[in-house]
């Protein structure tokens, strides 16, 4: 190649390059896991942004909605690199998604850093809530400590004196089982951390948990894992010996796999969530039959989230009336959590988690016969996280 | 601890075991007779467990599930090494690896492609799906003993194919001295095929077996690969007594470290350190071994003989 050549494609390149300087749209980068079994939740909170984005009509504050999915392949690494392009390279104006803490954490720095938002969709790391929080980061989630604690305060309420619990060994396990210590007052018997995302085979920590005699028994697994220590535990014969007591482990992406499996044990199991499918909001109403109509499943808590951040995005974006230079306009928009959330109207914190409502869910069967869970009671009104204090904002 | 604890967790451990010996015995005799690294090894498990899943659900039935999905991965076994393994038995170890870590990422996508990214459940039928007495007061997973059992006459037979028949005793040569064996007139082609084929089933046997504990899904080879790796370096590449012996001492180590590290460490530590590191050495612990192992024994404990 000669050097006209290659100074005409250069020039070229720079031409092209210089195109989408003049914003005509609101970029969106979103980063979840596509692959790998855990692809089930991604593709749940794809299909949620995209309904989203339909229910808005593809635009917000005026401009076009540009949407960048990426795979983090359920490792921090990819995601970090993930996070990287979508900064770098497509200049996103916002960065959204996540399922795993230890991805996320992986990853804030590449977005923050660059002065650009960042909204997680589902992991909520103790460290950003608390020391590390900052000022361009919103969760449309929950913090990882809150939804255990909830389910530390039910099984105060129901007299649960010894627990027994077992959680994966990564970022979030660590804050679950951290969350549940915290609101439970009676004693903790034994505890496992097993390895993540490889161990799926639960045979000893059942039988430690079985010797343990303990009252009851708290999990934390989502995605596979979930499905995989539910089977096992029915296997072990613990169902109706020892009661579960599960955080983000039943879930309406593992329940039909569940009722095709023959899973009976499941029903009737207690878990803590901000959001049920049932919460009677108009938008939850709209979300929830959106999505049944449209992809023919129940959305999960996941998908519920990932419908939040595009409105929470929106309402930024209106605010300032599509001019995306101006920031701090944006921020304080966000900040104000002011649009039509699925669980009703709620505030952010300083650290811009959600102060939020957590109810107590069952799972029961609809009047279709599909496996599906219903509000119970509603354990804490307006919960702000453990970490809120520490955060200087 | 009790002693009942301890008698339940070496079933446990005894049951992981079996699992990677059926996994470890096709890697095996592949890398040791036919001196070909085959990573997608775990791919022949995962597809066995998604066939047996999709039969399952046809027929109603899981031992029919099981019976049609085992030939049906021989078929898969043999397809795969006629079509892209065979060509690269002369090309170093590299091409191998690079190559059939190909084929996981085929198999991955087609299986996403073909069953979704959820995966499947296979329903047990009642009788194995609760759990037993064992001894007064110690209920075990009915499932799990079954699966030694299975296990244990799967590698009964073995022995007996392996020392006791033509076929076993071309297979040890092949092992002990691949080049001979062609010399002596052999079609060591068919034989590999033969092999391959053999080794792919007793893979998918595995994936079968552990789909009703973990769920069939996307990647779950991947998972029980280095494991089986472990083992048969462990073992000694190329050897059938070596992959059973080690297996079991793997299954062992790794459920009696998840299940006791804890208490025994906080013998001389305080709780929270012990709790702390209880879980990554448990988690190491079984490379730990390959490593001693390595380091006193480099051919492994139990290397087939005549190797030189």
């Amino acid at each position: 190649m000669t050097i006209g050549k290659l100074s005409a494609g250069f020039v070229a390149a720079l031409a092209l390059a210089s195109l989408p300087a003049q914003a005509a749209s609101v970029k969106i980068g979103f980063v979840t896991t596509l692959t790998t079994p855990a692809g089930v939740i991604g593709r749940d909170m794809q299909d949620a942004f995209n309904l989203a984005l339909e229910d808005i009509g593809g635009k917000m504050g005026g401009l076009d909605v540009e949407v960048f999915y990426e795979d983090d392949g359920f490792k921090p690494e990819i995601g970090k690199q993930k996070t990287d392009k979508l900064v770098q390279k497509d200049d996103v104006d916002f960065v959204a998604g996540y399922i795993w803490s230890h991805v996320l954490l992986a990853s804030q720095k590449s977005v923050l850093g660059a002065g650009k938002f960042l909204i997680s969709a589902n992991a909520g790391p103790s460290q950003l809530a608390g020391k590390q929080c900052h000022e361009n980061f919103f969760a449309t989630s929950w913090q990882n400590d809150q939804t255990p604690m909830a389910m530390g305060e039910v099984l105060n309420k129901r007299g649960v004196k010894s627990l027994y619990v077992i959680a994966p060994n990564y970022a979030a396990g660590k804050n679950m089982v951290a969350g549940v210590e915290r609101s439970f007052k009676g004693k903790i018997v034994g505890k496992d951390l097993t390895k993540w995302p490889g161990q799926l085979d639960f045979s000893a920590e059942l039988a430690k948990a079985r010797a343990s005699k303990a009252d009851g028994v708290f999990v934390f697994y989502p995605g596979k894992a979930g499905g995989a220590f539910m089977k096992q535990y029915q296997q072990a014969g613990l169902n109706g010996k020892i009661p579960l007591y599960s955080v983000f482990t039943v879930d309406s992406l593992s329940l039909p796999l569940f009722q095709k499996g023959k899973l009976e044990g499941v029903m009737g199991s207690y878990m803590t969530q901000f959001w049920a499918p049932d919460l009677d909001t108009p938008q939850n109403k709209k979300f929830v039959d959106g999505f049944r109509k449209k992809y023919n499943r129940y959305p999960s808590f996941y998908a519920a989230q990932t419908y939040d951040s595009m409105f929470l995005i929106k309402s930024a974006v209106d605010a300032v009336k599509g001019d995306l230079t101006n920031k701090d306009g944006m921020r304080a928009a966000m900040a104000k959590a002011d649009f039509p959330s699925v669980r009703g109207s709620f505030k952010f914190g300083n650290n811009h988690f959600p102060i939020q409502d957590f109810y107590l869910r069952e799972v029961v069967a609809d009047a279709d016969g599909n496996w599906t869970t219903a509000t119970r009671d509603v354990v804490y009104k307006d919960h702000q996280d453990p970490y809120a204090k520490d955060c200087k904002m | 601890m009790t002693w009942t604890l301890l008698l339940e967790q070496s079933l446990n451990g005894f049951q992981l075991g079996i699992v990677l010996f059926l996994m470890a015995a096709g890697l095996t005799l592949v890398f040791g007779i036919m001196d070909m690294v085959n990573l997608a090894h775990g791919s022949l498990y995962m597809i066995g467990a998604l066939l047996c899943a999709t039969f399952t659900e046809w027929t109603g039935s899981f031992l029919l599930g099981v019976l049609l999905a085992l030939p049906a991965v021989l078929v898969v076994g043999i397809l795969v090494e006629v079509v892209a393994l065979r060509t690269l038995y002369k090309r170093d170890h590299l091409d191998q690896v690079l190559a059939s870590f190909g084929l996981i990422l085929f198999f991955n996508e087609l299986a996403r492609i073909v069953w979704g990214p959820e995966g499947m459940a296979i329903p047990l039928p009642a009788w194995l799906d609760g759990s037993i007495e064992i001894l007064p007061g110690v209920p075990y997973p009915t499932y799990r003993l079954m699966v030694i059992v299975v296990g244990l006459a799967v590698a009964a037979a073995l022995y007996w194919l392996v020392v006791k028949t033509r076929t076993g005793m071309l297979i040890r040569a092949g092992a002990s001295n691949r080049t001979m064996v062609g010399a002596l007139g052999v079609n060591i082609g068919l034989l590999f095929t033969l092999i391959f084929g053999f080794g792919a089933a007793l893979a998918g046997l595995a994936g079968m077996i552990a789909a009703p504990i973990v769920q069939a899904n996307i990647g779950m080879g991947e998972s029980i690969l280095i494991p089986a790796f472990v083992v048969i370096v462990v073992g000694g590449i190329g050897s059938i007594r070596g992959a059973f012996i080690a297996a079991l001492i793997v299954g062992l180590i790794d459920t009696m470290g998840r299940s006791f590290l804890d208490v025994l460490l906080g013998t001389f530590m305080s709780a929270n350190a012990a709790e702390t590191a209880a879980p990554a050495l448990s988690a190491m612990a079984i490379y730990i071994l390959m490593a001693v192992v390595l380091f006193f024994r480099p051919q492994g404990l139990f290397p087939p003989q005549g190797r030189g």
